[in-house]
């Protein structure tokens, strides 16, 4: 199964785990799955229409997913999908 | 600005550039470079500390910092540019003072307010390069606004308990081509109080060291012009795993500054623009409007009176750990699975260590389970140490 990164400010969402194995042949299913493994993760990452919010990244390898098909961007077992949070410490 | 060929060194500043000036790739005319920049650090405070000791010890001829706050106990668990003499002084004055210290030769300026969006252009004009390390959305925003705005870099990083963010925005290369800014890589703000920030959410003590420092290893390479700085790429740090990871950042073709049809021509405002929802055709409503309050001194007579009310503490067991009012624990996360025990009668004070997530709680307890008995204790655990308890610790 494909491994989903989760970052530092959504692993209290997703059982404090920062790598999880998701099974899906794109990145939708993929999310879907973490989603339902996760439900408090799903108002983070998702809007009403289930598609990904504007302020989440979600990457494949180094690569933005709206770079390649978006969503439906296909994955294998290889793959490497990373969920890139607006962070914007660093001040205080 | 002043060309590199106009700038020479005295025998001091030879002397100490030694380690520069024998680099191949860099020698004289790297540290000619650093001489003539003028280099702007927003925040002095986690990030800016590493960063401007090492823009001042390489030499940056001239260093703004922008900073309205002053110095606090808690800054110094991470912020090693200050000392226990600094507590209660001017972070730009106190950084100032240390830095010349460390490199007379250069020409600190000092910016003591907060950056916003009347002042943002004048300040920023006169620099040829950013650095930011402030913490807040709106800030963030308006930073690289302001410098897209203007044609200047903006040296970004950004840091959240164990992990760190480092890019270089809005960087024109010798072929004049520009690369992608922070819009291109979040066009919106998370909404208010998804993401904690560092006062809530915590900072490893070291993170902003490495961060700050990789931050001022990539205004000095755009700055001298030497290596490849981390234009198009964002470095990602995970501290706890000792992972990094750099990823790809691309122009977005809907960036209203800098996209296909661009809408931005001058700075917006940033408040707003981050409290807005990110859902479309949300309306734009303050997180604490209609919200139900109690002050401390509230709590304190409620006491005193023997009111039947029941306090509940929002924060986590490591927070309660640290400091605590006698709230019943029930942490944010996991409110839900207390709905039994939050009495739906007599009053109910929640509180958390500032008020922020308690509002929160309250707004998730009135909207999706009908609560109408709830009070936020405004300034949470900070105001009641504040006015009821000195003794007690802040954090």
């Amino acid at each position: 199964m494909a491994k989903i990164h989760i970052p530092t400010p959504l692993r209290k969402f997703a059982s404090n785990q920062a790598i999880i194995e998701s099974a899906g042949t794109t990145i939708k299913d993929s999310i879907a799955t973490l989603t339902d493994q996760h439900p408090e993760l799903k108002k983070h990452l998702l809007d009403d229409t289930g598609s990904l919010r504007r302020f989440v990244r979600v990457y494949l390898g180094d690569e933005d997913i709206q770079s390649l098909e978006g969503e439906a961007t296909p994955i294998d077992e290889k793959s490497v999908i990373s969920i890139i949070p607006a962070i914007a410490g660093g001040k205080q | 600005m002043i060309t590199s060929t106009e700038i020479s060194f005295s025998k001091a500043e030879l002397e100490r550039y030694s380690r520069h000036l024998i680099i191949p790739d860099f020698n004289i005319e790297g540290q000619r470079k650093l001489k003539a920049a003028k280099v702007l650090v927003v925040g002095g405070g986690g990030l800016g500390s590493p960063m401007l000791q090492y823009l001042a010890a390489a030499g940056v001829g001239t260093i703004g910092i922008v900073d309205y706050d002053v110095v606090d106990d808690s800054n110094l668990q991470r912020q090693v540019l200050y000392g226990l003499d600094s507590i209660g002084k001017l972070k730009v004055e106190e950084a100032k003072a240390r830095l010349l210290s460390q490199n007379p030769h250069i020409t600190i300026n000092t910016h003591n307010t907060l950056l916003n969006s009347d002042n943002a252009l004048d300040i920023i004009k006169d620099y040829d390069v950013v650095a930011d390390g402030t913490d807040n959305f709106p800030t963030r925003y308006l930073v690289n606004d302001a410098c897209v705005l203007l044609g200047k870099t903006n040296v970004y990083a950004s840091i959240f308990q164990f992990e760190g963010q480092v890019s270089v925005f809005n960087y024109t290369d010798a072929e004049g081509n520009t690369g992608p800014n922070y819009r291109d890589l979040f066009p919106t703000p998370p909404p208010p109080g998804l993401v904690p920030s560092c006062a809530e959410g915590g900072v490893i003590g070291v993170l902003p060291g490495i961060i700050g420092s990789l931050q001022a290893l990539e205004v000095i390479k755009v700055v001298s012009g030497v290596g490849e700085p981390l234009a198009g790429r964002l470095f990602l740090f995970d501290a706890l795993s000792f992972t990094t990871r750099i990823l790809k950042v691309h122009k977005d073709k809907s960036n209203p500054l800098t996209g296909e049809n661009p809408t931005q021509t001058e700075l917006i405002d940033y408040v707003q623009f981050c409290g807005v929802p990110a859902v479309e055709g949300a309306t734009l409503e303050r997180p604490d409007k209609d919200l139900k309050r109690k002050t401390v001194h509230d709590l304190v007579n409620y006491r005193e009176q023997g009111v039947d009310f029941q306090l509940i503490d929002v924060r986590e067991p490591y927070e309660y750990e640290i400091v605590n009012i006698q709230g019943e624990l029930m942490p944010q996360g996991e409110i839900e699975n207390f709905l039994g025990n939050i009495d739906r009668q007599k009053p109910v004070i929640i509180h958390c260590r500032s008020g922020k997530r308690s509002t929160n709680v309250i707004r998730k307890l009135e909207s999706e389970h009908g609560f109408t008995n709830l009070y936020n204790l405004e300034g949470g655990v900070l105001a009641y140490v504040d006015e009821i308890d000195n003794s007690l610790p802040k954090y």
